[in-house]
């Protein structure tokens, strides 16, 4: 149970090895200590470094094991974490997938892969996870959206449509869930340092994972439903998203 | 009619969404105990607590105010039999004009003996008359196999009682109760006013004087720095004797009739109350205040309750809402009271409510708040950065004092600092485990705390 100064409880991170959703819960646990965090991932080494680096900071953590392209998987991997232990403050959806985009547009089974791990199981969690919330009459929903689902680019439009998807679903989740006191933060971050993007060039605006937690922790403090970052891009994509389309094809984004 | 509804507590922090179904008959009431579902249920009333302690988010809460009938005045002998929903101040309305007053009022009279008795809540009085259960002379208990205990103070089943005295509503429905009332020949109180420049003078005077005292307690300008720490305005005083009334009031000694003043309006945003505005606040408080007045005589209402005449005051710190921090230092650890205190000014926490009193002996209630000692409480805006991390360091200097905090009023301490404060928490474990073996009464405080 979150407390009067927004200290939360227990933390189920989907997608548990999301540098921004350690970043998160680094963040989270630094408000107060005592935190309890499950990491959902795929059994590896990755989320074994990942949980080990939690525990290191005094977290109490827990894995189960989770497979965003099987639906079993991740019914189960909720359901247990909602089952066993206290109510849940806060869920982060925070697994994706961005691939190799050339492929994406052209190959099909990239193509599936991208908008199974992208939309559809974030909407299936999404489904699963609003349930067990609204059962709670409490918590909290951030979900990694992206600035890439607010207007398709050239370079990376079957990872924005995938983001374009699950952020139209979240946003109207977030409306259909404020009777129940369940919150949902849409978060839209540009480009951030991470695993994800190691290797590509990076922008004006680009942000590290706990610049962007930092500004997760407010949204979910203060009580928004989108969390830009840098707070700057939402200005941005305003622009962006009228600009004509002839001009922004030109911009070479 | 049974709805979901977002609940808070007085401090509008932390809400969660639960069915709220208003309480009928005792049928009804046994009806909802089979078909509680895996989120429990619990008993609200009028919600003046200030954390989660009447919230069950996802569960059923029942509202008691819905029952609210006195069932029965003994004047002779000073008892009242009333239902859980019944207010204080429906009660002192009602019984006032005949001579009899509750035992023990908190600062609001907005609060049902359902809720007084779960909460074991104080009054100016506690060096003196205890706490609200050592006046409850029976009480009806709903438990979870749906029948309904008859519990007194001193029977075979006075574990029950006092584990329900204090006991946040986790053992059972209260659904009515048997209240001693105080005697009183008029409805007014006779009050000294002094003003203590810091903390030993005031320390002072309350150890000195307040045996003298029916009633006793002192406001803090927690922003007074320095050597002026602590300055304060104490108030202490008697029920009125009808000689001590001006003749006019003699013929109307027993005329109870408060008014709400204002209502608070929606809207108004957080961080009216800063620093800035509490400072001045306080100043004017504390210069307003006589040096020295004797035998002033105040109405009851303006006595005890001066906020009951702003309807919804808590709507003043904003949207982002507010938290009572109220803690109990035992005697002889006065140097941590005085070190809480100092770390509160230091960091310029502005509260404009800060009240200190001095309690008295304690009673059996295992989760019963007051103890021998300081009681130190204040409200503090939420939105402060560092506001958590300095009330976890004033926790561990009372901890560490061997004090604790309130749970009526908590809304932010954790499992592990609840069950140091309060030793005999294993003891109504198991007292509350032979009537509700699956903690089907249950709540977002005991959730939060893992009671």
């Amino acid at each position: 149970m979150k407390d009067a100064l927004g200290n939360v409880q227990r933390i189920l991170v989907l997608g548990g090895t999301s540098e921004i959703a350690l970043a998160t819960v680094r963040a989270l646990a630094r408000q107060r200590p005592g935190v309890q965090v499950v990491l959902a991932a795929r059994r590896s080494d990755r989320r074994a470094t990942a949980s080990a680096s939690l525990a290191a900071l005094g977290i109490e953590v827990a894995e189960v094991d989770f497979e965003a392209t099987d639906r079993a998987s991740y019914e189960r991997a909720i359901g247990f974490v909602f089952d066993a232990g206290g109510d849940v403050d806060v869920v982060l959806v925070a697994f994706g997938l961005l691939g190799d985009q050339e492929r994406a547009w052209q190959d099909l089974d990239a193509a599936l892969e991208l908008a199974q791990v992208g939309y559809a199981a974030a909407v299936g969690c999404g489904v699963l996870v609003a349930g067990r919330l609204r059962a709670q009459g409490h918590g909290a929903i951030v979900v990694m959206s992206s600035v890439a689902g607010q207007r398709p680019r050239r370079s990376n439009f079957v990872y924005g449509s995938t983001k374009a998807g699950l952020d139209a679903f979240y946003t109207g989740l977030g409306v259909a869930l404020a009777e129940d006191g369940v919150q949902v933060v849409v978060v839209r971050p540009g480009f951030v340092r991470s695993r994800m993007t190691a290797g590509l060039k990076a922008p004006p605006f680009a942000l590290t994972p706990d610049q962007v937690a930092g500004l997760i922790t407010a949204g979910l403090r203060s009580g928004r439903g989108t969390v830009w970052a840098p707070p700057a891009m939402r200005w941005v994509m305003l622009v962006l998203r009228v600009l004509p389309g002839p001009l922004f094809r030109r911009l070479r984004i | 009619m049974d709805r979901r509804r977002r609940l808070s507590g007085w401090g509008r922090t932390s809400p969660s969404v639960a069915t709220v179904h208003a309480a009928g008959d005792d049928a009804d009431l046994r009806g909802l105990l089979a078909r509680v579902g895996p989120r429990g249920i619990l008993a609200r009333g009028l919600g003046r607590s200030y954390g989660d302690a009447a919230q069950n988010g996802g569960g059923l809460v029942v509202d008691m105010t819905a029952r609210q009938r006195v069932l029965s005045v003994d004047a002779d002998a000073a008892l009242v039999s009333v239902e859980a929903g019944v207010s204080l101040d429906q009660l002192m309305r009602l019984l006032l004009p005949r001579g009899l007053s509750v035992p023990v009022s908190p600062g609001t009279r907005q609060v049902t003996v359902g809720g007084a008795i779960a909460a074991d809540i104080h009054g100016k009085n506690h060096h003196v008359d205890g706490s609200f259960g050592q006046h409850v002379t029976a009480l009806d208990l709903l438990v979870a196999d749906g029948t309904i205990r008859t519990l007194t103070p001193d029977s075979a089943e006075s574990p029950l009682f006092w584990a329900t005295v204090g006991g946040m509503g986790l053992t059972g429905l209260v659904v009515r109760a048997t209240l001693r009332m105080k005697r009183v020949e008029t409805a007014y109180c006779a009050v000294d006013t002094e003003r203590c420049a810091d903390l030993d003078d005031l320390m002072g005077r309350m150890a000195e004087g307040d045996h003298r005292y029916t009633y006793s307690v002192a406001w803090i300008d927690c922003l007074a720095r320095g050597r002026s720490l602590g300055r304060s305005v104490l108030t202490r005083g008697q029920p009125a004797t009808l000689e001590q009334l001006p003749p006019t009031l003699r013929t109307r000694a027993l005329d109870f009739s408060p008014r709400q003043l204002l209502v608070a309006p929606p809207g108004i945003p957080s961080g009216l109350l800063n620093r800035l505005t509490v400072r001045a606040f306080n100043e004017a408080w504390f210069r307003k205040a006589p040096q020295e007045r004797r035998g002033e005589v105040q109405g009851i209402a303006s006595f005890f309750h001066p906020l009951d005449a702003v309807a919804r005051w808590n709507r003043i710190y904003g949207p982002r809402g507010f938290l009572q921090y109220q803690v109990l230092v035992p005697f002889e650890a006065e140097d941590t009271l005085r070190r809480c205190l100092g770390m509160l000014s230091d960091a310029g926490q502005a509260s404009f409510l800060a009240v200190l009193k001095r309690f008295g002996p304690a009673n059996p209630g295992y989760l019963s708040f007051p103890a021998p000692g300081w009681t130190l409480a204040l409200d503090v805006p939420i939105g402060a950065p560092g506001l958590g991390a300095l009330l976890d360091r004033i926790d561990e200097e009372v901890l560490a004092a061997g004090g604790r905090g309130y749970l009526a009023k908590d809304s932010r301490l954790g499992a592990s600092a609840v069950a140091r404060m309060y030793p005999r928490l294993e003891e109504w474990r198991a007292v509350r485990r032979t009537v509700d073996p699956d903690g089907v009464f249950v709540s977002d405080l005991a959730r939060r705390l893992g009671l």
